[in-house]
């Protein structure tokens, strides 16, 4: 076997080549015209657009349709690669959904950590007041860099939950469309590689939101970022396509919509989301991408000299800002929305008796998945738009707090006189109740237009914000690798350093919420490299830092805990918490095939207090032998 | 019924306490504007909903997980509930009224932040990256610091040279984008003497976390003797005048006059100076290369400084005269 055979070493390969291709070609063409030999903003995009390309094709992830396009068939490849060891299916193209699965997975951690990093980085300079190791630029790029890599982490780690588990709980064996589902992974990591560049190539300085005219003046390291942001789009539209078919098309027998697992529902109000959505902030950095690389006017209200030769009109500061919300607000559902389901799917597990109000709990998804897409102009209360337009705009955000406090009320609900045991995930699950309860509490001050006047583009937002991601994303996401560990490395993880990995993180995570909204409201802005000793947030900014480092250590145990459990934990049984769910009824770790019949949807999914009843009725081939 | 009657008992001491310290008075800065006297108003209502809500759901999922923890060895399952059509209404209806109150009262409360008096002050205020310019028409009369009178309501219109800014008092609480190419404004009545800073909040570059201005609220005499004397600069010398410009068009944002290094070369020193270039070619710093600089200031940079920072704007902003005087003033600062 040689290095060449992974993929994603062709994959890098093809990236350098194709970037150079770009570059080169680009260059070549101006020569060509007379023009002098110079390297223009154009020709680099041109570069990172072929060198996106060029890794699709070196990795493999156009194979099958070209070869199609030739009239030559191709089976689906499953199982193992001949000749080759079974981890280097991780490392290249795999139409395996639990592989995809695990992909996403992988690439989120890796993302979360090194957007962790840099937090932990800007945190430590801005512990005090003056510039410490850091300088406004350092600082503008890092924090940006920070921003659009957790937003990133987030979108993939919504990938690794839907890919892994939305097969499995409707009783299928893959995904519909399996070589779009190793597309939309795939295209992923050029993109991840793009944003991790820009800080290598002069960096940016808008903030992850990219707000016109900034981005468009931004340094070079910006046109990186709007494009790998737009390519990771790109793979969240596919990847929403491929959820949506699959839940409409391959539940098992017997599974009608309110016997989903309420996973699935949320996965799919999220998909809906992701599906008709995204193209917005596609739209907007690729508009601001061609403003800066082509001299199009769109969003700058001042004409390029260029601009005003033909007559152009002069662009609109805030369509920019209008594209961008109506993907970015609803884009925070498309994180929540499952992570609420993993809240919501886990608790009657842990407690023993059936989900408060399954239907409810269901619709609610759907419902904040609808209204969210009313809402996007609450995030330019101040922005000078037309004034009468607050008002709708505050009542349709209000809205939303009512079917996020039905899941909340459910949730307690199905808590009360339960039998409730505390393992890890179930840890989790509660610690995300409560961070998420601090960012669902802190929203509609931001939602009343007259407050967010005083609010917004505070530290009081920022801690709102980070509250409702890791109340309604991050520990979600971690109760649920824990949860799901056994069945996907058949092994289980270590419950102290699981406990301990909790203890750490939760306190230090209330901890930096309460110290951000506090300082916000005494008068700290978001984004700013240095502070104001005169406004007595001393304790405060320090506070945040440290409960920054309690947070990152605790994920290092995590990490830890992950990796040794995987090499050397305890066997797992096939079903480790007595789960009612069909992939716990099926081996861990669970077969290249998952099902070997589909199994039948017999009763509800959550009646965990009548021990006779039956959800899912297993061939024998399938099921585990407990 | 003795957990539910706990658990009452909990929530309401909970909501009581964490309702007091969400008190505003502990929470925000001094108020200063009467229009800003409405969110302080909004956040003492919210206190005790927010502390209520927080109380409900903390107290019962605590209750809960230490009262009906699962005993080892005891392998019954929970109470078999599915669900309650009643409660679901309840608190899908409750929270409804409570957020459409909450919308309904932000909304008269948007409405009475716009209300204009009739002998409002007119102030036209000038964003750039990094630096804020106030004008005030009234009194044909410019300055980088903001004056203001106590108890007369100030018109803010403001418009940005570059990106988008933001205006932002704590003190005042109100905030509004500055956004090139649109002209928005701002009420604000100023109600307690002092001083504050506008502090920039919406991201915009480089030096945004340094955009700060002066802000001070006045009486009535302390006011007109600032006016007077700013009138009475029309007088000044050519480095005095120059020296105002140089605030007044924000070059002092990026050129410190005291010798510490910022986004560009600090005056102080600079002229008669020998400074190196890009190209690493040497330039004696002279009236003809500081009048290029000022109009087009990407010819010759000087090491290690970036390019493109520097507006191109000046041959077109300012008059010859100016440039001259802006000139004598960096002369001035001569070591």
């Amino acid at each position: 076997m040689t290095v060449l055979s992974l993929g994603i070493v062709r994959g890098l390969a093809g990236q350098l080549i194709g970037s150079a291709l770009g570059i080169g070609v680009s260059v070549a063409v101006r020569v060509a015209m007379g023009l002098p030999l110079e390297v223009k903003e154009g020709a680099i995009v041109v570069g990172i657009l072929v060198g996106a390309m060029g890794f699709m094709i070196g990795v493999g992830a156009l194979t099958d349709w070209s070869k199609w396009m030739l009239g030559i068939e191709t089976p689906l490849r499953l199982g193992p690669p001949e000749g080759k060891p079974s981890w280097t299916r991780y490392f290249g193209v795999d139409y395996s959904h639990k592989i995809i699965g695990i992909q996403y997975g992988v690439t989120s951690m890796v993302l979360l950590f090194l957007a962790g990093l840099l937090a932990l980085t800007f945190r430590v300079e801005l512990t005090t007041p003056g510039l410490q190791f850091l300088d406004n630029h350092t600082y503008n790029t890092i924090m940006s860099t920070h921003g659009i890599a957790m937003i990133a982490a987030m979108l993939v780690g919504v990938g690794a939950m839907a890919n892994y588990l939305t097969p499995l709980m409707i009783g299928t064996s893959d995904m519909v469309f399996p070589r779009l589902n190793a597309f939309g992974f795939w295209i992923n990591v050029p993109a991840a590689l793009l944003i991790g560049t820009s800080m290598y190539v002069g960096g940016w300085d808008t903030g992850w939101t990219a707000y016109a005219p900034l981005s468009v003046n931004a340094p070079l390291g910006m046109q990186f970022v709007l494009l790998g942001v737009f390519l990771i789009g790109l793979s969240s539209i596919l990847g929403s396509i491929n959820v949506i078919v699959t839940v409409l098309h391959r539940r098992t027998p017997g599974m009608h919509f309110f016997r989903m697992p309420i996973f699935v529902w949320s996965v799919l109000a999220t998909s809906i989301i992701a599906f008709s959505a995204t193209q917005l902030i596609g739209l907007s950095f690729l508009m601001v991408s061609a403003e800066r690389a082509l001299g199009m006017t769109f969003f700058s209200p001042v004409l390029s000299p260029g601009a005003v030769a033909v007559g152009s009109p002069a662009g609109q500061v805030l369509l920019f800002q209008n594209l961008f919300w109506f993907y970015s607000h609803p884009a925070v559902y498309v994180f929540i929305l499952p992570g609420l389901g993993i809240i919501s799917e886990l608790l009657p597990v842990f407690s023993r008796k059936p989900l408060f109000g399954y239907k409810w709990v269901a619709l609610s998804s759907m419902a904040i998945a609808l209204m969210g897409f009313f809402v996007w102009g609450h995030h330019m209360f101040t922005s000078g738009m037309l004034e009468g337009l607050r008002i709708p705009f505050m009542v349709t955000t209000m809205l939303i707090a009512v079917p996020t406090g039905v899941k909340f009320f459910s949730w307690i609900a199905t808590l009360w006189g339960g039998k409730i045991s505390l393992q890890t995930p179930m840890l989790f699950v509660l610690g995300a109740i409560s961070i998420f309860l601090i960012g669902g509490l802190t929203g509609p001050p931001n939602g009343v237009s007259v407050s967010d006047l005083f609010l917004h583009d505070t530290y009081y937002i920022v801690g709102h914000f980070h509250a409702a991601m890791f109340g309604g994303f991050i520990f979600p996401f971690i109760a649920a690798i824990y949860y799901w560990f056994p069945k996907i490395t058949g092994r289980m993880y270590d419950e102290g350093l699981g406990k301990l990995h909790f203890w750490l993180m939760t306190p230090g995570f209330w901890l930096q919420s309460l110290a951000m909204a506090r300082v916000g409201l005494l008068g700290m802005r978001r984004r700013i490299a240095d502070w104001d000793p005169g406004l007595g947030i001393e304790t405060g900014q320090l506070m945040i830092t440290i409960a920054g480092f309690a947070i990152g250590i605790s994920m290092l145990i995590f990490l830890a805990n992950l990796i040794i459990s995987a090499v050397r934990g305890r066997v797992a049984s096939p079903n480790p918490w007595q789960s009612r769910s069909p992939e716990f009824q099926i081996p861990s770790p669970i077969p290249e095939h998952s099902y070997a019949q589909p199994p039948v949807i017999t009763g509800e999914p959550y009646d965990y207090a009548e021990p006779d009843s039956v959800y899912v009725s297993m061939s024998p081939a399938s099921s585990a032998a407990d | 019924m003795k957990h539910l009657l706990a658990v009452v008992v909990l929530i309401v001491i909970v909501t009581l306490a964490v309702g007091f310290l969400l008190n505003p008075e502990n929470l925000l800065p001094t108020l200063a504007s009467e229009e800003g006297a409405f969110v302080d108003q909004l956040f003492s209502l919210y206190a005790f909903v927010i502390a209520f809500f927080f109380a409900l759901i903390v107290v019962i999922l605590l209750y809960s997980t230490i009262v009906f923890r699962r005993k080892k060895g005891d392998d019954k399952p929970g109470a078999n509930v599915h669900g309650n059509s009643v409660l679901e209404i309840v608190w899908t209806v409750i929270p409804l009224g409570i957020v459409l109150f909450f919308a309904g009262l932000g909304a008269v409360y948007l409405k009475d932040t716009l209300k204009a008096e009739p002998d409002e002050m007119i102030v036209e205020v000038t964003a750039s990256q990094w630096s804020w310019r106030f004008r005030y028409p009234e009194f044909g009369i410019s300055s980088t610091e903001l004056n203001l009178l106590n108890g007369r309501q100030v018109l803010f219109v403001f418009e940005s040279t570059d990106v988008i800014h933001s205006f932002w008092v704590p003190e005042f609480r109100l905030k509004q984008d500055v956004v090139p190419g649109i002209t928005t404004t701002l009420r604000l009545k100023p109600t307690l003497p002092g001083s504050y800073k506008v502090r920039c909040a919406e991201l915009c570059g480089l030096n945004h976390a340094y955009m700060l201005a002066e802000v001070t609220v006045m009486e009535q005499a302390e006011f007109d003797a600032w006016v007077a004397s700013e009138i009475d600069s029309g007088a000044l010398g050519p480095p005095d005048r120059g020296a105002k410009l140089a605030g007044l068009n924000g070059c002092l944002a990026c050129h410190s006059t005291d010798g510490t290094r910022s986004v560009g070369p600090s005056w102080r020193g600079l002229f008669g100076s020998e400074e190196i270039l890009e190209d690493g070619s040497v330039v004696l710093v002279d009236e003809a290369y500081l009048l290029e600089s000022i109009l087009d200031p990407n010819l010759q940079v000087v090491e290690g400084y970036r390019p493109d920072l520097m507006p191109k704007v000046y041959g077109d902003t300012l008059s010859q005269e100016e440039i001259q005087d802006l000139i004598a003033y960096i002369r001035s600062l001569e070591n």
